[in-house]
């Protein structure tokens, strides 16, 4: 919902434009007088946040280097210890083609996915579908990445966070990662069926999510351990990757025991 | 026995491998002991190779650049040629700057990318690579031939031998490989413009007998003698070119003459003081992220917990080292992908434990619960490494070059943990098996 409402908050990588992150060596000044001096220099479409401890994120239309040296040079004026730390500028042809490409990549996982489940679960032709197999994961895949995209609109607009290339980074690892989990389930309900085990497709499938509850916790809470150390120690640049990946594991795991599993039954069910 | 000779072996090749990655630490260690130590004392003042990470840009601080160049204007060259004649001259630009292992690349079709790291001045950088290539016909002086007697003996080298003619790659039509018809010697032949071709009739019409060089962004690529005069702007370079010497020539020339415009569309520079502060705070979080790990499965799964911090430990060594031997360029992203495998990298082992453990509240023996949970588990391990290196290699292909990183240090990890994850857990946990150890089953 929150996704539709806000809508996400590109980062510069898509749209194109500049950061100038900077630092200052003193008290950090206050965000509106390093507005004012930006736009007495004559930048009309500036957007100032603060960020990490002591520092500031400018945002802007695309520069020119000579541009970017003015607005520099005016800065230092302003405040001294004024260090730039990072800049950013990326033409909108660029970012497009990023967005094109990142939208690429993303359904090539998903159908890439959707196939391998299938080739590795082929052999349960008989009493379900593969490719329902296949279709069930993808949906809790949907679920994991959506979720995590629908967060990211609500801080772009409370906070200002931008959606970054590093972005589509986590929504690919998510992808891979999460569906891990829901094939150990579906491996169980695989081995479960073939040893004969009575019952209905839900009565199994049931069975089945609580043979594995304890292990498909485990291996997200291990790989979430390293995520939450990168989060808490790994520095501003990373941080709201690291969110990103903790919500998407998070999330994978859910889904592949409240979403991708009763699917599952319920496609079966309609045929 | 078969298993304790594998152990013996293991663990010698991870000392290797922990000198390999850490040499500076080993040194540091045997130089301490050294005042205890006769022995170490008497040994030679050896050091370990030391083979470097190489860093991103975005941890030693530096600036990546995109140009894109207008190949409309390339003419009838061919815009592959076109965009490496470019690329030649940027390179030969950015080697003025004498930045450690700059990187311009060809990207796509008509792309070109820059890497220059710990550069402090980006400004100075850019307007130099900015500017389309220049080429300029000089002609000799009275002291051209004193000048370049002297230099080639090593002195006088400030000293400029030859004088500008006026003559640059604006007048220059094209160049082109062409083969002598008699000898099929490989030669470079000029066209140049109308304008160009009267200034050249001149130029040669003076020198018939004397050197004429060919500078490109003042460097000499060829010096050539005036056979004679030549009014209709049409020249032939010839020499002792291989084919391959000559193309690369015309290729050159071409690109000095062409000037196929570039222009920047993308820039980011990373302050040298934030890539140093992000490496440090990125180490940090890797060391919290494998204590967490570590300590999660020793409390949890105890016994094979510990072998599998072991198989950990091995798996970091073996990660780092393959950085070092390919040699992966670690970006802020590529260490969280290295420091999400971590995490990942036990994720088999949960998957064989928890099944073991099933097997052994089953009433099955020790060594049958293990090969079970080892057989059992692995196609869940298989699938599961599947699609996350499935990920991993979309990533790769489509990943911008920050981005990129990341999808290696994970791909690599997940192959890798395949192996330590697997195969060594079970080679050492086999050793904990018989009577003494079913009597402690609250072990396991």
């Amino acid at each position: 919902m929150a996704l539709f409402v806000f809508g996400l908050n590109l980062g510069v990588d898509f749209l194109g434009g500049s950061v100038i992150e900077v630092g200052f060596s003193g008290n950090r000044p206050a965000l509106n007088d390093i507005r004012d001096i930006l736009t007495g220099a004559g930048l009309a479409d500036v957007v100032v946040n603060y960020t990490g401890d002591g520092g500031a994120l400018i945002r802007t239309g695309e520069l020119s280097e000579n541009e970017h040296q003015n607005i520099l040079a005016v800065l230092k004026n302003g405040f001294s210890g004024l260090e730039e730390k990072r800049f950013d500028s990326i033409g909108p042809v660029i970012g497009n083609e990023l967005k094109n490409k990142s939208i690429t990549a993303i359904l090539l996982v998903l159908s890439a996915v959707i196939i391998y489940i299938a080739l590795v679960f082929r052999k349960l032709s008989k009493t379900l579908s593969p490719w329902v197999m296949g279709f069930a994961a993808i949906l809790a895949l949907l679920h994991d990445v959506v979720v995590p995209l629908g967060v990211f609109a609500v801080l772009g607009n409370v906070y200002g966070v931008e959606i970054s290339a590093v972005f589509v980074a986590a929504a690919l690892t998510i992808l891979g990662y999460s569906v891990a989990d829901t094939v150990v389930v579906f491996d169980r309900i695989r081995e479960n069926i073939i040893r004969g085990l009575g019952g209905s497709l839900s009565e199994i499938a049931h069975k089945s999510v609580l043979q594995t509850l304890t292990r498909s916790l485990n291996t997200t809470f291990t790989t979430l351990l390293p995520l939450f150390a990168i989060y808490f120690f790994g520095g501003e640049s990373i941080r709201y990757f690291a969110l990103a990946l903790i919500m998407g594991i998070f999330l994978g795991a859910y889904s592949s025991i409240f979403i991708a599993s009763p699917l599952l039954v319920w496609l079966s069910r309609k045929k | 026995m078969k298993n304790l000779y594998f152990i013996i072996t293991l663990i010698i090749v991870s000392l290797a491998l922990f000198v390999f990655v850490y040499p500076q630490g080993v040194e540091k260690t045997i130089s301490s002991m050294g005042w205890k130590l006769e022995i170490v004392r008497q040994l030679p003042d050896w050091k370990f190779p030391n083979v470097p990470f190489r860093l991103g840009l975005d941890l030693l601080g530096g600036t990546h650049l995109v140009y894109e160049a207008d190949l409309s204007q390339a003419g009838d060259l061919q815009a592959v040629d076109a965009m490496q004649g470019v690329r030649d001259v940027v390179e030969r630009r950015v080697n003025f700057f004498g930045v450690s292992e700059p990187l311009v690349q060809v990207s796509g079709n008509n792309r070109l990318i820059v890497e220059l790291a710990g550069i402090s001045d980006v400004k100075q950088a850019i307007e130099l690579i900015g500017e389309t290539p220049f080429l300029e016909f000089r002609e000799e002086t009275d002291k051209t031939r004193a000048i370049l007697d002297a230099q080639g003996a090593g002195q006088r080298l400030n000293e400029e031998p030859f004088a500008s003619t006026g003559l640059n790659g604006r007048h220059l039509k094209r160049a082109q490989i062409v083969f002598d018809p008699q000898t099929n010697v490989p030669q470079v032949s000029l066209q140049l413009t109308d304008e160009g071709a009267d200034l050249f009739a001149e130029i040669t019409r003076k020198n018939i007998g004397k050197l004429v060089a060919i500078y490109l962004d003042g460097v000499p690529i060829s010096i050539p003698v005036v056979q004679n005069e030549i009014p209709d702007g049409k020249a032939v370079i010839t020499g002792n070119f291989t084919p391959q010497e000559a193309r690369l020539l015309a290729i050159r020339l071409n690109s000095g003459a062409l000037p196929v415009p570039i222009h920047l569309v993308s820039q980011q520079t990373v302050g040298a003081s934030l890539g140093k502060e992000s490496l440090e705070k990125s180490l940090t979080a890797g060391l919290y992220g494998l204590l967490a790990v570590s300590l999660f499965m020793i409390l949890f799964y105890r016994l094979p917990g510990v072998v599998s911090v072991f198989a950990l430990a091995i798996y970091v060594l073996l990660v780092l080292a393959i950085y070092k031997v390919i040699p992966v360029t670690l970006t802020l992203a590529g260490i969280a992908g290295f420091i999400l495998s971590l995490g990942m990298a036990v994720d088999a082992n949960v998957l064989i434990f928890a099944r073991m453990r099933e097997e052994i509240k089953a009433g099955k023996m020790l060594k049958q619960s293990m090969e079970e949970g080892f057989k059992r588990a692995w196609l869940s391990v298989r699938d599961s490494h599947t699609t996350t290196l499935i990920g991993a290699l979309v990533l790769y292909i489509f990943a911008t070059s920050i981005v990129k990183g990341f999808a290696l240090t994970l791909g690599i990890g997940v192959l890798t943990s395949l192996l330590t994850a697997t195969v060594i857990t079970r080679k050492i946990l086999i050793l904990f098996t018989g009577r003494w150890f079913e009597s402690k089953r609250w072990l396991f």
